[in-house]
């Protein structure tokens, strides 16, 4: 590791933060094209309604407009859904055509209705107003269950609201196990509804280019080249060797920027028409009603256990809320995102999951920073809970019971995935400690003391990240390979470039993946440049979603940086006159071993570059490799989070005291970044417990669309983090690495809501719905008094 | 936002009268409600008056038993007014509770009153307190200022000059934030004064800011937390919303008159 510290495991700045700190960085909205015009969308305010007539004449003949389109105009391919679930009778999932406008009828509110393209934004909403849309109101359905019930259909043409019924494991099998049991513990859980809230709004730049017939789509994407395909191929039959994607600087994803988004389409295909590049940026009330939502869903689950707490089988009935169409990756977030996560770290030997996933005229739901794994950690780590509670077990013990042993892995679950490694005893005694849970009991009276209530709360949660070997993603449906690519560039003088298909917006691969590089090569971090987000420079990619980037992006570049050693030692033991076998490589110096011969890395690429005496027959000139990773396994993180809070029964103000997290998320590059990472997890998850909350009203209005009714976390809901790794390696990738991203938003919300009940069950409260906010903890601690005074 | 014309006059009388002269004009004082307002499009005035260069309507006076507020003046300079802080510290917590540092750098006593957002600060402290509105036509009680939700007894073209604060014996505001938004769920201000105690919430009443007279009694009988805690007020006259029923509004009404009490020993 050269200069004392930029290998593997060095805490280095990150590099990126110079330019976003000083308001240096590029992002979609900065981007400016010569004679670019701008695009207002005209979106609906109903939430399900007929268009029976819409009057653009005005709008059109407005100061500035160039042009208004409406579907009538834009009669282009459906925005494809990337994975395609079978129902459990076999039939495939319903697609109902997505159009980027909307096609005689609304779904839902902020469903795309026209564009108005102008020489100034300001002249294009002035426009947009002038547009006039009679609509015939229709019912509208927002309840998942009265949505199954039928009536009214959000897509006529499929005859149901219902996308498709789908199972794992064998409901039979399961049944027996239950009539077995010594006991039953029974839940219902509502996992609420998200809007994720990057910091930057999303936004799209199209532009075409007449002499060539070249199209480029600026866009706040986490994967530029996923867009490509699925804009190119599916929507605008535009071949990708004409169509270029750059996502630059993106101010955060959460998962809503990996999706192909209707403006994107919308701005790219308008660009050819009108002549000119067209740029769109949401306003922030844009993003609340067409940035894809999270999470919502439905579930009733039922553990059986035997007389010592050992669980037996576990049987789950989830909806999910696919919104009014399906978004890109919508079908497999509470399927094969969830429903195989559903063992977490127990030995559940037979698990059942039917999963329906329904229609509403609701905004799209999709995945969410953890993307069905916090709903499969949350279902789990709050039936425990409770089943520790009703068997009289603690929290720790019943978890002890039936943890997987460090010495069981590779271990297979009843829900298709191996776990390759893990220590979950480890995290919890390293969580426990550092959580001082010792000292809890003279906490709690401490509190007691001024009136208030005190709860500890566990999760001890796994996820399966590093998404995804193909082969196995492809036995389940999905439309694409999830492998990633990366090429390693050394130029002459010793430099390099690494382009990546993974793509960063607020992870820092621009450090971690130099760090790779340095590691591997010797080189200083100056030396090193990571690029990323451009179809025309980067080979290929499949992006940035499921902590994928390391585990999967960083293996590419591994792979890449293992070719680049292998053609560099070619050429060293050409230049040395040395059998190859005898070059070795260390410290950014190759050797020949048994003699004091040696060259610097830089001297070796400046040779690949000027093969004077190269024997071309043998040796290429150049040191640029390509690699393709396609990893062998999920990777499985997983941890221990512990919250403790202080409520407030008087007012039902829950003040998170302490949140714990020890996390096993594989070998670690930058432990700073690490951190960083789980903080913001933990935040999410702490929001999503206590204050995150998507409202619809019956009529399909969205009541939370501005942060005047959303609430996001903000520093002072938060404490001071405590966070630690307690790691194994991951034992398939050569970096031992399982992923980061989203432990924190995974692991914490069962922790927070646990550690809520725990306060209050004296007070007889014996469950909390999310987000547990003042109101939802005053009214379930006063429903719970005449229910505890009965006890 | 749509296109207006702006006008800085700097006198009172100016901007009365470019008030007239404007096809549908509007005072600006500190923007912090109207501006997000023209931004979502959510009203198009002809005529913006900015009253930001008339410096009569700015600064803090304190004489004798009272504190005179001009109406221009920041919520940040009451806040951090050792004037204001040594004759009625509650007024100088209040303005330091609104909203966060770039509201209260920008957004003053006047455009909060003249608003009158069922939400705001001000309308409890000067309702709690018995203040008296000095405009650019007269002098109005505060109990007659505040007459339903965004709704005052300013006529079009009157200014708000001034606010005048008796001095408290006893007062103290305790509010209970929308989690969302942090406009006041629930704010109670109580007082007692050469006037008589008075109780004043924000946040809950259908109507606005208002009055609890059963309260004001039990505690000119008995100033302790426990001489409230038993007295709530009928949730048939509050709001309910996504964040808070009228039920618990009703509840959180007593609980922060208790710690009102309790704050303001």
């Amino acid at each position: 590791m050269p200069d004392g510290g930029t290998g593997i495991g060095a805490a280095v700045k990150r590099v990126e933060d110079k330019r976003f700190l000083t308001g240096r960085g590029t992002y979609t909205d900065d981007i400016n094209r010569p004679g670019q015009t701008y695009a207002y969308i005209l979106r609906s305010p109903q939430a399900h309604a007929k268009i029976d007539r819409i009057d653009t004449s005005a709008a059109a003949s407005a100061p500035g407009v160039l042009a208004v389109f409406t579907g009538a105009d834009m009669q282009v391919g459906s925005l494809p859904c990337g994975w395609q679930v079978h129902s459990k009778d076999g039939s495939p999932m319903h697609e109902p055509p997505h159009p980027p406008l909307a096609q005689g009828k609304v779904r839902c509110v902020g469903d795309q209705v026209a564009v108005v393209i102008a020489e100034t934004y300001a002249q294009a909403k002035d426009a947009a107003e002038k547009i006039v849309v009679d609509y015939t109101p229709l019912p509208a359905v927002v309840d998942m269950n009265k949505a199954l019930a039928g009536g009214t259909l959000v897509h006529d043409e499929i005859g149901t609201n219902l996308c498709y019924d789908w199972e794992i494991g064998d409901e039979g099998q399961i049944d027996e196990a239950f009539a077995k049991a010594a006991h039953v513990t029974k839940i219902d859980i509502v996992n609420n509804r998200l809007i994720p809230n990057a910091m930057e709004p999303r936004a799209a730049v199209g532009e075409y280019d007449r002499a060539t017939g070249e199209y480029t789509l600026y866009t706040t994407s986490q994967n530029p080249h996923v867009i490509r395909l699925l804009m190119g191929a599916f929507v605008l039959s535009i071949p990708e060797h004409k169509l270029r994607v750059v996502a630059p600087d993106v101010g955060g994803g959460f998962g809503s920027k990996i999706y192909h988004y209707a403006e994107e389409a919308i701005v790219t295909w308008a660009s050819s028409r009108v002549g000119r590049p067209i740029k769109w940026t949401a306003e922030r009330s844009e993003s609340f009603m067409s940035d894809a939502h999270g999470r919502d869903h439905i579930t009733h689950a039922q553990l059986a256990m035997d007389s010592e707490g050992k669980f037996l089988a576990l049987k789950v009935e989830t909806k999910a809320n696919m919104g009014a169409y399906l978004s890109t990756f919508a079908s497999c977030v509470p399927t094969y995102l969830y429903a195989t996560l559903l063992a977490g770290v127990y030995t559940t030997p037979l698990i059942y999951c039917n999963v329906k996933a329904i229609f509403t005229n609701t905004v799209p739901v999709d995945a969410y920073r953890g993307a069905g794994r916090p709903e499969a950690t949350y279902l789990i780590e709050r039936l425990v809970d409770r089943a520790a509670r009703e068997i009289g077990l603690s929290q720790v013990e019943i978890r002890r019971r039936n943890f997987i042993p460090a010495d069981a892995f590779p271990y297979q679950t009843p829900v298709a995935l191996q776990y390759d490694s893990g220590n979950y005893t480890a995290t919890l005694d390293a969580a426990l400690k550092a959580a001082d849970a010792d000292g809890f009991a003279a906490r709690k009276a401490a509190s007691e003391a001024k009136g208030k209530r005190r709860g500890l709360g566990f999760s001890t949660y796994l996820e399966a990240c590093g998404i995804a070997p193909s082969a196995v993603v492809g036995s389940l449906g999905a439309r694409a390979g999830l492998y990633e690519s990366a090429e390693v560039r050394v130029h002459p003088t010793g430099s390099v470039t690494v382009f990546t298909g993974a793509h960063s917006h607020g992870q820092g691969h621009e450090t971690t993946f130099a760090q790779l590089v340095s590691e591997k090569l010797g080189l200083p971090m100056d030396n090193i440049e990571i690029s990323h987000g451009d179809t025309n420079k980067v080979q290929f990619g499949m992006g940035t979603y499921g902590s994928r980037s390391l585990a999967v992006g960083g293996e590419a570049i591994v792979k890449a940086l293992d070719k680049i050693i292998a053609k560099a030692k070619k050429i060293a033991a050409h230049v040395m006159e040395a059998s190859e076998a005898d070059i070795e490589f260390k410290d950014g110096n190759f050797t020949v071993a048994g003699t004091d011969k040696s060259m610097a890395f830089g001297e070796v690429a400046l040779t690949a570059y000027v093969p004077h005496n190269f024997p071309h027959q043998e040796l290429e000139p150049g040191l640029d490799e390509k690699a393709f990773y396609d990893p062998l396994n999920f990777t499985f993180p997983g941890g221990c989070h512990i919250a403790e809070v202080e409520v407030d029964p008087d007012t039902g103000v829950v003040k998170v005291e302490r949140m714990t997290a020890v996390d096993d998320v594989g070998r670690v590059i930058n432990p700073m970044i690490v951190a960083g990472q789980i903080h913001g997890g933990l935040a999410q998850g702490i929001g999503q417990a206590l204050l995150e909350g998507c409202v619809y009203n019956e009529d399909g209005q969205l009541v939370t669309g501005s942060y005047m009714d959303y609430t996001m976390p903000r520093a002072d809901n938060l404490p001071s983090f405590s966070v630690g790794t307690e790691s194994t390696l991951c034992a398939h990738n050569s970096l031992g690495v399982k992923g980061c991203g989203e432990v924190g938003a995974i692991g914490s919300p069962p922790a927070v809501i646990n550690a809520v009940v725990d306060a209050l069950w004296d007070l007889g409260v014996r469950d909390m719905p999310m987000p547990a906010n003042p109101q939802t903890v005053w009214k379930t601690i006063q429903s719970a008094r005449p229910a505890a005074a009965a006890e | 936002m749509y296109a207006f014309d702006y006008h800085k006059p700097s006198s009172v009388a100016d901007a009365v009268s470019a008030l007239k002269g404007a096809d549908d004009g509007k005072f600006v004082a500190g923007g912090q409600t109207l501006i997000p307002t023209l931004k979502q499009r959510l009203a198009q005035p002809s005529d913006l008056i900015d009253l930001g260069g008339i410096a009569e309507l700015n600064g803090i006076a304190v004489s004798g038993d009272t504190v005179t507020v001009g109406a221009m003046t920041r919520h940040a300079a009451v806040a951090g007014s050792a004037d204001v802080a040594g004759a009625i510290p509650a007024l100088a917590a209040l303005a330091g509770g609104i909203g966060d540092p770039q509201v209260r750098n920008r957004g003053t006593i006047g455009g909060s009153i003249a608003n009158n957002d069922p939400a705001a600060d001000y309308p409890a402290a000067c309702l709690g307190l018995g203040a008296t509105i000095k405009t650019s036509a007269r002098e109005v009680s505060a109990d007659d200022f505040f007459t339903g939700l965004f709704e005052t007894d300013l006529a079009e073209d009157e200014i708000i000059v001034s606010v005048s604060f008796p001095k408290a014996e006893k007062a103290a505001y305790v509010k209970f934030d929308n989690p969302a938004s942090r406009y006041a769920l629930v704010g109670v201000f109580v007082a007692k004064t050469a006037g008589g105690v008075r109780v004043a919430v924000t946040g809950a009443g259908q109507d606005g800011v208002f009055r609890v007279p059963e309260m004001e009694q039990a505690l000119a009988a008995n100033w302790s937390p426990d001489a409230v805690a038993g007295i709530a007020v009928d949730p048939g006259t509050l709001n309910s919303d996504i964040h808070a029923s009228a039920e618990y509004r009703s509840h959180l009404i007593t609980v922060m008159a208790k710690r009102a009490v309790a704050a303001a020993g």
